[in-house]
C-alpha cells in the first residue's frame, strides 16, 4: 500500500464482496436453480415480453435474491428481474 | 447415555480432524469419558494428529466386520485414559461400512462414553452418509473463505434433510487482522449466511500446527486456539461461556469479554 492510498477512499472491501457473491451463490444453489436454468428462463422472459414491448435485452438482469419476508419468517428467496423497456408498442 | 456428535464441513482441509482432536481430548480434560471415531476410510489422520499412530491393532472396518470386539479395537490415549480413539481402516473405501452399522455402533459405544465424536470425511457421499447417521449433533467446521462456506451451506442443507437434531457452527482459521481490514470475513459475516448456531471460532494459530507435528493437540493450553477450542468443550458440556474477544488490539488478544456473541 502506498502512502498517497491514504488518501483514497476505499471502495467496497473484498469481505464485502466475498459475503454478496456468497449471498447470491447460495440464494440460487438452495433454490436448486442452476446459472443454466436461469439462462433459459431469462431468454423466455425476453421472447415473451418482446411480443408487446421493446426491451433492453442487454440491459436485463435477472438472478435470485434474498429478501425479508413479510410474515417475519427471515429471509427468503424472490425472483428479481429487471427488464429496462425501450418503447411500448403502439396498437 | 453419551451423546454422538459428528464434525463435517463440506470442503476439505478446513480444520475437520484438528477440531476432533482438540474437542475430544478438551472433554477428557473436563473429566468426560470420549471415544473418537475416525470414519475417513481409506485416508485415516486422527491418528496421526493424535499421535496414536503406532499403536493401532485393529480398526473401525475390523469392527463392522466382526474380526474384533470393539475394545479390542479402541485405543486408549497417551495423556488422558479417559479418552480412547477408534482408527479407521486405511486399505479399505467408504463402500465397506453402511449407514446401518455405523448408527447400531454409535447406538453401543453411547452406553459407555459420555461423548461419541466422529471425524466426518470431506464430500457429500457414502463416507458422509455413513458418518451423520448415528449423530445427535453435527458440528459444521468452515473458514471464512467463499469455497468453504459454500460448502457448508449444502452440508447443512443436507443434515436439516436427514433431520439432524442440532446443528452447530465453527468458524476456525480466523484472521482477526484481515477481518479488521476488510479483507476476510467475520464470522458474524458466516453466522449471517449460513443461518445457524454458532458454537465456536478459532482463530488462525501457528501453534495448531506444532501441535498437530508433535500428535498432542493443544486444546486447552494458554494459546488463542488452545482457549478457543477449550470454549468449545465447556460449551458442549453444557457451559454458558462468552466468546474470545479476538477484535481487541494486538497484545490482549487473550482478554475474555462478557458478552455473548
Amino acid at each position: 500500500m502506498s502512502f498517497l492510498d491514504i488518501f483514497k477512499k476505499k471502495t467496497v472491501s473484498s469481505s464485502n464482496i466475498a459475503k454478496g457473491r456468497l449471498q447470491l451463490a447460495l440464494a440460487s444453489d438452495r433454490a436448486g436453480c442452476s446459472p443454466e436454468i436461469m439462462e433459459k428462463i431469462k431468454n423466455d422472459i425476453i421472447s415473451v415480453i418482446s411480443k408487446y414491448i421493446e426491451i433492453d435485452v442487454a440491459g436485463l438482469d435477472i438472478k435470485i435474491q434474498q429478501t425479508e419476508g413479510e410474515n417475519g419468517e427471515g429471509l427468503v428467496p424472490v425472483l428479481y428481474a429487471n427488464i429496462p423497456v425501450k418503447e411500448i408498442r403502439r396498437g | 447415555m453419551g451423546e454422538v456428535i459428528v464434525v463435517t464441513s463440506g470442503k476439505g482441509g478446513v480444520g475437520k480432524t484438528t477440531t476432533t482432536a482438540n474437542v475430544g481430548t478438551g472433554l477428557a480434560k473436563l473429566d468426560k469419558k470420549v471415544v473418537l471415531i475416525d470414519t475417513d476410510i481409506g485416508l485415516r489422520n486422527l491418528d496421526v494428529v493424535m499421535g496414536l499412530e503406532n499403536r493401532i491393532v485393529y480398526n473401525l472396518v475390523d469392527v463392522i466386520e466382526g474380526n474384533c470386539r470393539i475394545k479390542q479395537a479402541l485405543i486408549k490415549d497417551k495423556r488422558y485414559n479417559n479418552l480412547y480413539l477408534l482408527p479407521s481402516a486405511q486399505t479399505r473405501d467408504k463402500t465397506a461400512v453402511t449407514p446401518d452399522e455405523m448408527k447400531q455402533l454409535c447406538d453401543q459405544l453411547r452406553d459407555d462414553f459420555d461423548f461419541v465424536i466422529m471425524d466426518c470425511p470431506a464430500g457429500i457421499e457414502q463416507g458422509f452418509r455413513n458418518a451423520i447417521a448415528g449423530a445427535d449433533r453435527a458440528l459444521v467446521v468452515t473458514t471464512p473463505e467463499v469455497s468453504a462456506v459454500r460448502d457448508a451451506d449444502r452440508i447443512v442443507g443436507l443434515l436439516e434433510a436427514n433431520e439432524m437434531k442440532k446443528t452447530q457452527l465453527i468458524v476456525n482459521r480466523l484472521r482477526v487482522d484481515m477481518v479488521a481490514r476488510g479483507d476476510m470475513m467475520s464470522s458474524q459475516d458466516v453466522v449471517d449466511i449460513l443461518a445457524i448456531d454458532l458454537i465456536g471460532i478459532v482463530p488462525d494459530d501457528e501453534n495448531i500446527v506444532i501441535s498437530t507435528n508433535n500428535g498432542e493437540p493443544l486444546v486447552g493450553n494458554d494459546s488463542l486456539a488452545g482457549q478457543a477450542y477449550m470454549n468449545i468443550c465447556r460449551r458442549l458440556a453444557g457451559e454458558e461461556v462468552p466468546f474470545l474477544d479476538l477484535n481487541a488490539k494486538k497484545g490482549f488478544f487473550g482478554r475474555l469479554f462478557g458478552k455473548k456473541k
